[in-house]
């Protein structure tokens, strides 16, 4: 992976410098980039020089609060999940930063990085699939603590599953002990993945769509659980959704991802109810609303999220933004604080 | 009169456990030009109802009891062979699942012209070739796109194909389960726009599935809300969203995100849906319901007018 980084062209990470935070942070990013390289045939790679990259996460920077709920959210294919597994190592970045509570662990083996995975974990979209189906509930949500061996004995164990399945209201958890994932419910399912993330009390947990596969009506409930046990155990957690309007209500912050960019990043309040990036207003409009009074006739941008391989030149939003102009096919913008705390990515503010 | 009119409709599937009783006593009209939205959670019987009105169940799927009536003629004792002549022409359906809905060894533009031929074997190729080229251009694709296989297409082209295939026969009423739902936002703003202009343009009686309220509250004009195989509220769609009477609707409700108003903590029903083999006696709702009363346990509801006329409730709490 390393002799990929020689190919890429750096000069332009210059103007994408992270803004500032201070010294509360659990998490900074800098210029981070995860490109995968696209197989191709023998042929194709003799007579071509140029390589051919997914572009999945392309010089992305922010950084991230102690106790903060920081949501992610774009289309398909916009590269959320690639960055929060690259956040927490399970994939190799091609190029940036990453700076773990100020240590650099952009370069870390896995052995390295073992003593700090107890303070970061993930959870995953699909309960029915991140949960071993051939293991029961007190097994499943003990195997941090096995494989970080910090319970000093086989009581102990047992004692910290049960405690953290009743801060998650899986109760009253002797029943639930002995049971496999598939005799409980998905909303079950979920809260035991999440007390599986919190039982070492981790600084950091990046949950991917955690409550996209469950029903309408039990969202909320685990929804909610994820937003106390993070304010609990002052963790900071990345939450990937697609859906904003979620987002809105449960992050203090969000940035909008489009093809591998940070297109606009602010408070939630700040990027849903006063979108400064094109794209984002798109995606707002697009929301649909529970109300049938409702302005019916909405403008929806046309056109689908081009390919990561090859995305447009310049901004690459533009083959798809009512404010194109000549400069965005050209120069590729900047996220700069167009107001305060409040970045965007787009030549209509710089 | 109404277009399709289902009254007291009871399909169940058979299995070796015993009857999932997936839809129970389903009844709904649907007037010309009007989009009614059928709305629920996963697996409370969406599909099924869907599939019942084409009579295309599964094995082991059985229309038990109830009447459906397209344009006064009652579907339900039809034989498969005259079901053939109402399917794409009556009544046409765009199956959940846009992804893979299609077949994926043919051409595109080949499968829209195979829906055409079912239905009038007799016209000459050259005018199927015509037709398929309009019906691409109607739903937004770019008619020479009909040389393409499915899997050349995007996922938005894919879900207007899907709708094209049922535009091919003319049909009175188009059933369309969870259209977009799998899509991005943007893309699924772009097909529901689509079904709506298409529904003005052509006269269209639709039936549009989701599990998302907002897309009902978006495209419908009626709603049925439905809950563990029965519908427990049916009415206006400004009515029901404004004053819903059922403690489901106004759990349902409460538990969208809206993208606008004021940052809130978000709300969820207690429980989860129940399993349909066995369903609780009584109200299907009440192990769930905060407004639960010894009646509910015992005795189950029926759809009764409450309120404005034409809204159907299910309910003890107003009966
Ligand atoms: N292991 C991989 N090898 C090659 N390409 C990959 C790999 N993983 C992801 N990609 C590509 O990287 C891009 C970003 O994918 P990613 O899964 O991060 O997006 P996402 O925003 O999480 O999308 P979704 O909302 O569908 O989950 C996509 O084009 C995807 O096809
Ligand atoms: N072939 C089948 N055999 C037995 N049970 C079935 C069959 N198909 C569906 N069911 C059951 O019937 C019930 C209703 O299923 P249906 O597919 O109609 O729900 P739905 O509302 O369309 O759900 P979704 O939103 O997930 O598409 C479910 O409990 C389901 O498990
Ligand atoms: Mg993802
Ligand atoms: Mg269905």
């Amino acid at each position: 992976m390393d002799s990929k980084i020689s190919t890429i062209d750096q000069n332009d990470t210059s103007s994408e410098l992270p803004p500032q935070m201070g010294a509360d942070e659990v998490l900074r990013v800098e210029n981070l980039r995860k490109w995968y390289p696209l197989r191709r045939g023998f042929v194709e790679t003799l007579f071509s020089k140029n390589e051919m990259n997914v572009k999945a996460v392309d010089l992305v920077s922010f950084s991230l609060k102690r106790g903060e709920i920081f949501a992610l959210a774009g289309e398909s294919g916009s590269g959320k999940t690639t960055l929060g597994k690259v956040l927490l190592r399970l994939v190799d970045p091609t190029s940036g930063s990453i700076f773990f509570h100020g240590k650099d662990i952009t370069k870390l083996t896995q052995r390295e990085l073992k003593p700090l995975r107890r303070e970061m974990q993930i959870i995953f979209q699909d309960p029915f699939e991140s949960l071993n189906p051939r293991m029961i509930i007190k097994e499943i949500v003990a195997e941090p603590l096995r494989v970080q061996k910090v319970a000093k004995s086989e009581a102990e164990v047992e004692e910290r599953v049960k405690q953290v399945l009743t801060e998650v209201e899986i109760v009253p958890p002797e029943e639930f002990l002995y049971r496999f994932p598939h005799e409980l419910s998905g909303g079950q399912r979920q809260r035991v993945a999440v007390a599986r993330a919190f039982i070492l009390n981790p600084s950091f947990v990046v949950a991917d769509e955690p409550v996209s596969m469950l029903d309408v009506s039990i969202r909320a409930e685990v929804v909610n659980l994820m937003i106390d046990m993070v304010k609990k155990h002052s963790a900071s957690i990345i939450f990937i959704s697609h859906d904003l309007a979620l987002a809105k209500h449960i992050a203090d912050r969000v940035a909008v991802m489009y093809l591998g960019k940070v297109m606009e990043l602010s408070t939630s309040e700040k990027v849903v109810d006063g979108p400064l990036h094109p794209y984002t207003q798109a995606l707002i409009a697009a929301v649909p609303v529970p109300d049938p009074e409702s302005k019916r006739t909405k403008d929806v941008i046309s056109g689908e999220i081009p390919s990561p391989v090859d995305p447009p030149s310049g901004c690459r939003f533009r083959t798809r933004c009512p404010y194109a102009h000549e400069r965005c096919s050209t120069e590729e913008p900047p996220l700069i604080e167009a107001e305060k705390d409040h970045f965007v990515a787009c030549h209509l503010y710089t | 009169m109404a277009v399709l009119s289902v009254e007291g409709l009871t399909t169940n599937y058979k299995t070796l456990r015993g009857w999932v009783r997936a839809a129970e006593d389903i009844s709904f009209e649907v007037e010309q030009g009007e989009a009614m939205g059928l709305a629920g959670e996963s697996g409370c019987g969406k599909s099924t109802v869907a599939l019942s009105l084409l009579k295309i169940l599964p094995p082991g799927g059985k229309i038990r009891k109830g009447k459906i009536l397209l344009s006064g003629q009652d579907l339900v004792p039809l034989s498969e062979k005259e079901m053939r002549k109402i399917r794409w022409k009556g009544i046409s359906i765009v199956f959940q699942g846009a992804m893979n809905a299609l077949n994926p060894v043919f051409k595109v533009g080949d499968q829209i012209a195979e829906a055409i031929k079912t239905h009038e074997p007799k016209v000459a190729d050259s005018e199927v070739r015509e037709r398929v080229a309009k019906l691409l251009e109607t739903v937004g694709i770019e008619p020479s796109r009909a040389n393409n296989y499915p899997h050349e297409f995007s996922g938005g082209m894919r879900q207007r194909a899907l709708i094209a295939m049922a535009l091919a026969a003319d049909p009175s009423v188009v059933v369309a389960d969870e259209p977009g739902t799998a899509l991005d936002v943007i893309v699924q703003a772009q097909i529901l726009r689509l079904l709506r202009d298409l529904k003005d343009r052509l006269g269209l009686s639709m039936i549009l599935i989701s599990h998302d309220l907002s897309i009902i509250a978006e495209t419908c004009e009626k709603v049925a809300i439905m809950y563990a195989g029965r519908i427990v509220e049916y009415g206006d769609a400004v009515t029901i969203f404004k004053d819903p009477k059922h403690p489901y609707t106004q759990g349902l409700i409460k538990a969208f995100p809206s993208i606008k108003g004021e940052k809130v903590r978000l709300t969820s029903i207690p429980g989860s849906p129940p399993d349909l083999l066995n369903p609780p006696a009584g109200c299907r709702f009440n192990p769930r319901c905060p407004f639960v009363m010894d009646v509910c346990k015992r005795v189950e509801p029926i759809l009764e007018e409450h309120g404005d006329k034409g809204h159907t409730v299910s309910c003890h709490l107003y009966h």
